[in-house]
């Protein structure tokens, strides 16, 4: 890979976990906020848990796990770190 | 007497594990041989960490105290919508990793800088803003290093029933030691250590609040007994207000990336898969540890619901509900977490004396300093640090929570934005960094002693803003950073 393209990687990588932090806030936020607003007398219960924290907290730290792994295993590239030899140097 | 040295033998036998790891790093440390591969072993462990200990290393430097004891002694009062906030951490590590990562290995490697403040000196040319940064961190780093020894002492000294002082001797003594002797070799080996003993001490309280509330269902239902609110994501008199949980997204959330201690970690890898695989590991620990010790506070309400000090809540679970041996592993836990966000305090301000203001300003000729007064001076600094905090520790301040809040978002006011548009930015330069560092800073010293809030926002918000718009109005004003710092950071 030339110099150049691994910081072009570098910079596609850091956006998409930006996405990501994203894609976060959003299911954190719409799960506490939509399901938890109303009344604690009418919520519903999932495994003994308000169905608000539950999807929430830990459905959503179980997707965000799952979501890391995906990205970091189909968009992350394997980049080497160190400055390349002489030979490789010649061609950028 | 005998409940006590049952409580004692797994601290005991963990310290000990502890020690052993630091003799062992420092017998690599020995084998370096010119002044450059000492300072990248002592301050970096030679940039070899795999996936496993970097995700441990940067979970552990950033959960505290304030994760095992703080937190959940909130989460005692609030309920279920403090939980909600510190599950904001999560992504703690795969955005720090994910963000920075990459880039600052492949720069760090090719300017050879161990430390955050390099990596600044390089990119903007500047000495007002390393020595500034410098001190900077220099300041904030004792203040946290303060807030963590006494909150440990004093957690100790309420779990065993020994007095205070004993517990800061123990395990303040044992933090110095190992982290001068080792350096970071020894401090993420031990951060390795030091989060499995957090997973494992979170899951025997967690189990052990659940089993003697009567299964979930019960928990809960007694939960609202006590008050509605409790099970709300809004907390009793609707306390986690939005404006304020929001500010939490930025305090310990996005604003993450610029702690020192943390994004050093980002040099230190060894490859990009050990960064990919720190990324999920982290997320998935980070997030575990979050939620069970969170829930322990929560959920412990309704076991013993008469608990008036809300740091008290974790040290009393533990006892009444934990066997002897189980409170000792437990204790370890929040203690571990403690020494692993000190270590790295230790060694990164000893970094800063010697790296970044030593061999940079004070030394005539760095090239001839040789190893093994490198390394000496490298001890003794790290070692008197460690002795001056020790002290100050030994006449707590009541102040500890402001104290540690307070240096977290001092480091964040001064590092945040210098960092990210210093790594992303094409037209950051010194002005901009030098405005923002200031201003930053000015505005957080300003907001925090005037306790004047934005919108209900915490004083961290505004902080952020304002640094952010000195940058780019710096950085206009000056002049574009050189081709030699183009081609450096983007080619």
């Amino acid at each position: 890979m030339k110099k150049k393209e691994r910081f072009g990687q570098a910079h596609k990588e850091a956006l998409i976990s930006l996405g990501l932090y994203g894609v976060f806030f959003a299911w954190w936020y719409g799960a506490a906020y939509g399901l938890g607003s109303g009344d604690p007398s009418s919520y519903t219960y999932i495994w003994g848990m308000p169905s608000w924290f539950f999807y929430s907290c830990i459905v959503g730290y179980v997707v965000i796990s799952f979501l890391v792994w995906a990205v970091v295993r189909f968009f992350f590239k394997e980049i080497p770190l160190d400055e390349p030899s002489k030979e490789e140097g010649s061609e950028l | 007497m005998e409940q006590r040295v049952s409580m004692i033998l797994p601290l005991v036998l963990y310290l000990g594990g502890v020690m052993a790891i630091a003799l062992w790093s420092q017998r690599i440390g020995k084998k370096s041989r010119d002044t450059k591969s000492f300072i990248e072993e002592y301050f970096l462990g030679s940039r070899s960490m795999g996936g496993f200990v970097l995700a441990m290393a940067i979970i552990t430097t950033y959960t505290s105290a304030s994760s095992f004891v703080g937190g959940p002694g909130v989460a005692y009062k609030m309920g279920l919508g403090w939980i909600l906030l510190a599950m904001i951490q999560v992504p703690t590590a795969f955005l720090t990793l994910g963000v920075l990562g990459k880039k600052f290995a492949i720069i760090a490697r090719r300017i050879q800088a161990v430390t955050v403040t390099e990596f600044l000196r390089v990119r903007y040319r500047n000495d007002l803003v390393v020595i500034l940064s410098s001190i900077a961190l220099l300041i904030f780093f004792m203040a946290s290093m303060l807030a963590q020894f006494i909150g440990g002492a004093r957690l100790f000294q309420s779990i065993t029933g020994y007095p205070y002082l004993i517990g800061l001797i123990i395990f303040g003594i044992t933090v110095i030691l190992y982290t001068t002797v080792g350096g970071f070799r020894a401090v993420v080996l031990t951060d390795t250590i030091q989060g499995s003993m957090m997973v494992v001490a979170s899951i025997a309280l967690l189990w052990s609040v659940v089993h003697a509330g009567g299964g979930m269902t019960a928990v809960m239902t007694r939960l609202y007994e006590i008050d509605p609110a409790l099970i709300t994501p809004f907390g009793p008199d609707n306390f986690i207000s939005k404006p304020f949980i929001l500010s939490f997204w930025v305090l310990v959330g996005f604003a993450i990336l610029g702690l020192p201690q943390t994004t050093v970690k980002c040099m230190g890898y060894k490859d990009s898969r050990s960064m990919h695989n720190a990324m999920i590991i982290g997320t998935f620990i980070v997030g575990f540890l979050m939620l069970c010790m969170h829930m322990v506070g929560a959920l412990g309400r309704a076991v013993i619901p008469d608990i008036q000090v809300g740091d008290l809540a974790v040290p009393t679970l533990t006892i009444k509900l934990l066997s002897p041996f189980w409170a000792g592993v437990f204790i370890a836990g929040p203690l571990a977490a403690i020494m692993s966000t000190v270590d790295s305090m230790l060694i990164l301000a000893s970094a800063a004396i010697i790296k970044d203001l030593y061999l940079n300003y004070l030394c005539k000729d760095p090239e001839k300093v040789n190893p093994a007064a490198l390394g000496r001076m490298s001890f003794i600094s790290t070692g008197i640090l460690g002795i001056l905090v020790f002290i100050a520790a030994l006449k707590p301040p009541s102040l500890l929570v402001w104290i540690n809040l307070f240096a977290f978002g001092g480091l964040e006011a001064v590092f945040l934005w210098p960092t990210i548009l210093g790594l992303y930015w094409k037209r950051a330069n010194a002005v901009g960094a030098l405005c923002s560092i200031i201003a930053g800073c000015g505005a957080f010293f300003y907001f925090t002693i005037t306790k004047v809030t934005w919108m209900g926002t915490h004083q961290i918000v505004p902080t952020i803003l304002v640094g952010l718009i000195a940058f780019i109005i710096g950085a206009y004003a000056g002049k574009r950073p050189d081709d030699e710092t183009i081609r450096i950071f983007w080619e």
